[in-house]
């Protein structure tokens, strides 16, 4: 497993757009991806389960990744939060 | 045979099959009648089905520039193929639910969630994840109600009540009418019926029990039928009379281009009633002289964020371009908690038509109308634009109108951008402005007459309840007195009054408007034809003495029987 954690930029957080295209680029990858926000846990492939966290501007979230592919889907997660998920 | 009444939105006749389209029984049975392994192979054939039919429609949508509604669509689309959402329903599929019962249970445990998150845009997308759930349910249970993009030809459409998203998705040249058990006259989805031409009928009683799928219908929506299984006879009358309202409308064709004046050649404003810069391309097409009434709450609606300044100011500056000639009006967003604009996120009100709503709501936050008013003096530097202030009860809200505008601008002119002259108006529209006309008048540039809101507060009568409806006439001696009232009060401070109310385009009504003096008529795009002729058959001295008689009078009824008593004797039946 390898871990990060990362500051949320978007202004508008995780909402449908931004997580939609952060479930569809994780669901690429055969890792487990998992978000935690405090005792939050998130499926990160499911943009269900991430709108539904709420997940807002400021946030900060731990990614985790668990897989053969595991450091390529956390540079991925990493380089999307970081960019502001198509929102900036 | 069997008679069915109802309210006219839009005249016309239309024969042909009804297509009911109403909310499908979705009640199931949550037990599996299958094994797990078939109720999940009925799940991932209806989400299949679905996922298509999804596609589809977003493609649609990206087809007529709806880029909004596609984006809701592909969240939906992302919604079906959410790994989670599979493992979620494949557990209750293994408890021995059915295929209908652990959909069910899924979406509403997302909606549950989400309307529980206090995110308001969250809370908005329950409503995207009931529209999955229902759909799926409907397409389990094989009871999906016909696609409005792709009627029979000749379809008489019966539905509960028709929303503005239906009709913008119907297929007009298939639909010969419309029936809504319920809505009223000025309902959006009232006013896109008109726009497109489409006879309707809205406010029908026991219109869903009446009408079968599939039975045969002949609608006059001008004279307010529509009859359920009619004889040959009635059938060829129908079409005939078909035939000849697409020989009145050519003949209105000859209006085309022509200026509008008075049978003695006095020159009279018409304007057009529009929402987007598509309905305004259909004013210029029909000789509007400009635009009355802008409706600008049409960018708030149904879409998760605000309209920016940019979006806002491309909108104005395109009919100002489309309008080089004549005056733009811009009424300022008007918008109350009757409205879906999520992005707003209203609360929900008792009464919403009393309540915060328009200019109140705009100055209680500032933030939605100094956008739209920046946007407003830039366009203003293009052409002619005006903005006009709906809802106004009192002449402070006009004072802070005003202050935010000099704001606006002093913003605008140190970042150097050019602005130009925006005289402001107020839409005369509650009886409080109507009655305080002389005092408003002094404090503004022009008046324009909402009739509908201005009819439906006087008499007390909302306009969407079938109950009253009657009661809300702008034939109203009531209403006629405000009206005379506020364009004499405006012509004494000498500034123009004009009207942009449904009332504008009423033909009995055309010569009380002349004799008042009234500067400017702004009708629907489809009216801008039939105005010009009625306006054309008037000379000034003889609206003046209809007038004369027609406001000595006690009652509606009496006003109402007389003007149509004396038009159809004057210039032939009524049109």
């Amino acid at each position: 497993m390898v871990s990060a954690t990362v500051r949320v930029v978007n202004p508008q957080g995780f909402h449908m757009r931004p997580a939609n295209l952060f479930a569809q680029a994780m669901g690429k990858f055969q890792s487990e991806v998992i978000l935690r926000r405090g005792d939050h846990v998130v499926d990160g492939k499911s943009i269900m389960n991430i709108m539904a966290a709420c997940i807002k501007a400021g946030d900060s979230l731990t990614v985790e990744c668990t897989g053969t592919d595991e450091d390529a889907a956390l540079a991925a997660a990493l380089e999307l939060i970081r960019s502001g998920l198509g929102d900036l | 045979m069997r008679e069915l009444k109802g309210l006219s939105v839009s005249p016309g006749i239309g024969v042909g099959r009804a297509v009911r389209m109403v909310s499908p029984d979705l009640s199931f049975d949550p037990a599996a009648a299958g094994s797990p392994r078939e109720e999940g192979e009925r799940l991932d054939r209806a989400t299949a089905a679905l996922t298509g039919a999804t596609q589809a429609l977003i493609q649609a949508a990206r087809r007529e520039g709806g880029e909004d509604r596609a984006a809701i669509l592909e969240g939906q689309l992302a919604m079906l193929a959410d790994p989670y959402f599979h493992s979620q329903t494949e557990e209750h599929l293994n408890a021995g639910e059915s295929a209908e019962g652990a959909a069910d249970r899924v979406c509403r445990g997302f909606m549950d969630l989400f309307a529980a998150s206090g995110d308001p845009l969250l809370a908005q997308r329950a409503a995207d994840v009931d529209d999955l759930r229902r759909r799926l349910l409907a397409l389990l249970l094989g009871r999906e109600g016909p696609d409005l993009s792709a009627l029979p030809p000749d379809t008489v459409l019966v539905v509960e009540e028709l929303t503005a998203s239906m009709v913008s998705a119907l297929d007009s040249r298939h639909v010969a009418a419309v029936l809504a058990q319920a809505g009223g006259y000025t309902s959006h989805a009232a006013i896109l019926c008109r726009s497109a031409g489409l006879p309707a009928l809205f406010s029908v009683p026991g219109l869903l029990d009446a009408v079968a799928h599939g039975a045969m219908v002949a609608v006059d929506a001008g004279a307010g039928t529509a009859l359920v299984e009619p004889g040959e006879d009635i059938l060829a009358d129908h079409r005939r009379r078909r035939e000849e309202a697409a020989l009145e409308q050519a003949e209105l064709e000859t209006f085309r281009g022509r200026e509008t004046r008075t049978a003695d050649g006095a020159a009279v404003n018409l304007s057009c009633n529009v929402g987007s810069a598509q309905e305004g391309e259909l004013a210029a097409r029909a000789g509007a002289q400009g635009i009355g009434l802008l409706r600008t709450e049409f960018l708030f609606l149904d879409r998760p964020t605000l309209p920016d300044e940019e979006e806002q100011y491309r909108l104005f500056a395109q009919l100002a371009g489309q309008f080089p000639r004549g005056e733009v009006i811009v009424r300022t967003l008007d918008i109350g908690g009757d409205k879906p604009a999520p992005a707003l996120d209203l609360p929900r009100e008792e009464n919403p038509f009393l309540g915060n709503r328009a200019i109140r709501l705009c100055l209680s936050r500032p933030e939605l109308l100094l956008p739209q008013l920046r946007a407003l003096l830039r366009a203003a530097a293009l052409g002619p634009v005006r903005a006009m202030v709906p809802f106004v009860t009192s002449v402070e809200e006009l004072r802070q109108v005003r202050g935010l505008l000099s704001q606006a601008r002093e913003e605008l002119e140190k970042q150097g951008t050019a602005v130009g002259e925006l005289p402001l108006g107020v839409m005369v529209e509650t009886p409080a402005a109507a009655v305080m006309a002389d005092v408003l008048a002094r404090e503004v540039d022009f008046f324009s007459i909402g009739t509908n809101d201005l009819t439906q507060y006087t008499l007390c009568a909302d306009r969407g309840n079938p109950a009253v409806a009657a009661i809300g006439s702008p034939f109203d001696p009531a209403v006629l007195r405000l009206v005379r009232h506020v364009i004499a009060a405006g012509h004494r401070a000498g500034i123009p009054v004009g009207m942009c109310g449904e009332a504008a385009a009423q033909s009995a009504l055309i010569p009380l408007w002349l004799a008042f003096g009234l500067d400017e008529f702004s009708v629907n795009p489809a009216s801008v034809l039939a105005a010009r002729r009625e306006i054309a058959r008037w000379s000034m001295d003889r609206a003046k003495a209809v007038a004369g008689q027609a406001m000595e009078m006690e009652s509606e009824t009496q006003v109402r029987e007389f003007l149509e008593r004396t038009c159809e004797r004057d210039q032939g039946p009524l049109k």
